[in-house]
């Protein structure tokens, strides 16, 4: 099964929940980053890297002397990727989607295909053999979903190739970009169930009720972790989480609290989990939380059908 | 006219909070919340809001079974699997339809249809610090980055009409699409930086975007006490990169404490407010001299030129 550890707001905590998940995770899984514009996992994890590949969209880069100024391929385009200028046509490759609307039209099959790099794919394992992947956005580049859907590719032939070895399939435990849009809902449209983890500070707890509806469209089991839970003077914002949950029967898995200690080994880029005994037994029983939560869940995609 | 854009690679580092804090010192500038996917500056700044104006975007494709005679072309077309052949007819998957209107265009049959959503509403509203523009967008919808370059270019219009000189804005986390928008024409960035492993790696990412569209950035280190060690790289990485430190702040509850009541940092009793005001102070004449630097270029090469 794939679990998302999503949030509406940045900085709620995804990546630290995630990596400590992982470390305590008993069953055997995959670790997949897919925060793709700030990828951080891996600071946490120190993976060996094994492999990299870049991802590059299919899109115009030249158009040949055959061209006859028709036109076509300047009016299909939504993304203003090809200009006319007075008879002449320019490729601006930056605004191009990758849609293949003007080699589709061209009429002259004057458009010669080139690529743009929109990021970049890494994969590798931790210490313990845990397989890891992770993706990158170029610097500069718009276009985060379909580097997330290359990802999720990836991640599938990992999945096989992990079920072949070991004879069982393994779960994966996917760090999510932050937001409601693009990136995070292809994230989401990629996983079994979606554990959100919530900040209780005014902003924190704005953010995750436009998660929850966001996500709730997608008809995937939801659960939540509640963050620095305690944080002092803000008790009441720990109090509208959980009646919230209560109220929109989410299951409040766990509860983490607010600590200065916590922050600062998290700084540094140590596990909550390596910090004590009780930082230890938080995620072991959110874990097994989980694993009950979304036990019946049977995941939708066909290999995991049997 | 100063545009100033707040941001910082990774989310949850305190943008909002500085930025509301800002507002309160600059007086009298255009606000404007352009993290449209998940905002909250209205939190602090509680504005009236005039009417909503709707925004239109994202077309997606759509079926007229009764027309499709299920020849399957725009399934080969479509680049982003957003076509399913189901039963002989066309199916869209709304969340792959990346809204190219290449099967729209190229149906044989005319059977597709091609209808605007509603993304979400944007307003001006009045705030005790100045004029406020934001959006409220549909979880889970996307183009936010149009929704971004809309906000701006009414933020700008209102500027000009009303006689006002600095447009403030708070961005949001990442690098991707809204953020690119975001900084387009923007005169500084400043980066609220969060001294942890994934602070600093977020930020030099962000920093390079900026670099890439030539946009200069500010830099202030949130929470600096947290990990000094890290806060140092960070301050000899600005140094050496040629970024302005703007100044460091401390960590602090009265952050969540100000927010909690409803108020910018500045408008409760709190250590910090001092502090903020010589970032502040720092932050608007470094956006000024940024500002006479681009007036003067503009005037050079006008005279060059001719």
């Amino acid at each position: 099964m794939r679990i998302a550890i999503a949030s509406g707001k940045g900085g709620a905590g995804k990546t630290s929940v995630a990596a400590s998940l992982g470390s305590v995770w008993a069953a055997g899984h995959i670790m997949a980053d897919t925060d793709v514009e700030a990828p951080n996992l891996h600071l946490f994890l120190g993976p060996e890297i094994h492999t990299s590949s870049t991802i590059a969209l299919p899109i115009p880069t030249q158009i040949l002397d055959s061209c006859t100024s028709c036109g076509k391929c300047h009016d299909i385009c939504r993304y203003g990727a090809i200009a006319k200028l007075g008879a002449k046509l320019k490729i601006f490759p930056d605004m191009c989607h990758a849609c293949g609307g003007c080699f589709a039209v061209c009429p002259e099959n004057a458009l010669v295909q080139g690529e743009r790099v929109i990021g970049e794919l890494r994969e590798g394992s931790l210490k313990n053999g845990t397989p890891w992947i992770s993706g990158a956005t170029r610097i500069g580049e718009v276009m985060t979903p379909p580097l997330l859907r290359a990802l999720f590719k990836r991640l599938s032939s990992m999945e096989e190739a992990y079920a072949e070895e070991k004879g069982t399939r393994p779960d994966v435990l996917v760090d999510a970009p932050p937001g409601v849009s693009c990136p995070a809902v292809t994230v989401g449209s990629h996983v079994d169930a979606l554990l959100m983890v919530v900040d209780s500070s005014p902003f924190g707890l704005h953010d995750f009720q436009l998660a929850h509806e966001a996500f709730g469209k997608l008809g995937k089991p939801l659960a939540c972790v509640l963050n620095r839970a305690g944080m002092p003077g803000n008790e009441k914002g720990d109090e509208t989480v959980r009646s919230y949950c209560t109220e929109h029967n989410l299951p409040l898995l766990a509860e983490l609290p607010f600590e200065r200690e916590a922050a600062r080994a998290y700084s540094s880029g140590q596990l909550l989990s390596d910090l004590s005994d009780s930082w230890k037994a938080r995620f072991q029983n959110l874990a097994q939380a989980l694993g009950q939560t979304f036990a019946h869940t049977t995941c939708g995609r066909p290999a995991c059908a049997k | 006219m100063r545009e100033i854009v707040i941001i910082s690679g990774k989310g949850g580092t305190g943008k909002t909070s500085l930025c509301a804090a800002f507002a309160a010192l600059a007086r009298n500038a255009v606000l404007c919340d352009l993290d449209v996917d998940v905002p909250d500056l209205h939190i602090v700044l509680n504005p009236k809001d005039g009417e909503g104006h709707v925004f239109m975007g994202g077309n997606k494709a759509q079926v007229r079974k009764e027309d499709c005679i299920g020849c399957g072309q725009c399934a080969d077309l479509c680049r982003f699997d957003a076509i399913t052949m189901d039963e002989d007819k066309a199916h869209i998957n709304e969340l792959n339809c990346e809204g190219c209107g290449v099967c729209v265009t190229l149906c044989p049959q005319k059977a597709l249809d091609f209808p605007a959503a509603r993304c979400g509403d944007w307003y001006v509203g009045e705030t005790r610090f100045g004029p406020f523009l934001h959006a409220v967008l549909v979880p889970g919808q996307e183009n936010s980055g149009k929704l971004v370059t809309l906000l701006k270019r009414e933020a700008r219009e209102l500027a000009r009409q009303s006689g006002r000189d600095l447009i403030l804005c708070d961005g949001s986390p990442g690098i991707g699409c809204p953020v690119i928008s975001s900084l387009s024409g923007a005169t500084l960035a400043v980066a609220v930086v969060e001294p942890s492993l994934s602070g600093s790696h977020d930020f030099d990412r962000v920093a390079r975007v900026c670099a890439h569209f030539r946009v200069p950035i500010g830099v202030i280190v949130n929470k600096a006490d947290i990990n000094p060690e890290e806060t140092a790289r960070i301050i000899a990485y600005c140094e050496r990169e040629g970024h302005t430190i703007l100044g460091t702040v401390p960590f602090s509850s009265d952050i969540t404490r100000a927010t909690i009541e409803g108020k910018a940092l500045t408008e409760i009793d709190s250590d910090l407010a001092a502090c903020l005001a010589r970032i502040w102070e720092k932050t608007d004449a470094l956006a000024a001299s940024k500002a006479r630097e681009r007036l003067q270029l503009r005037a050079f090469s006008k005279t060059t030129l001719a």
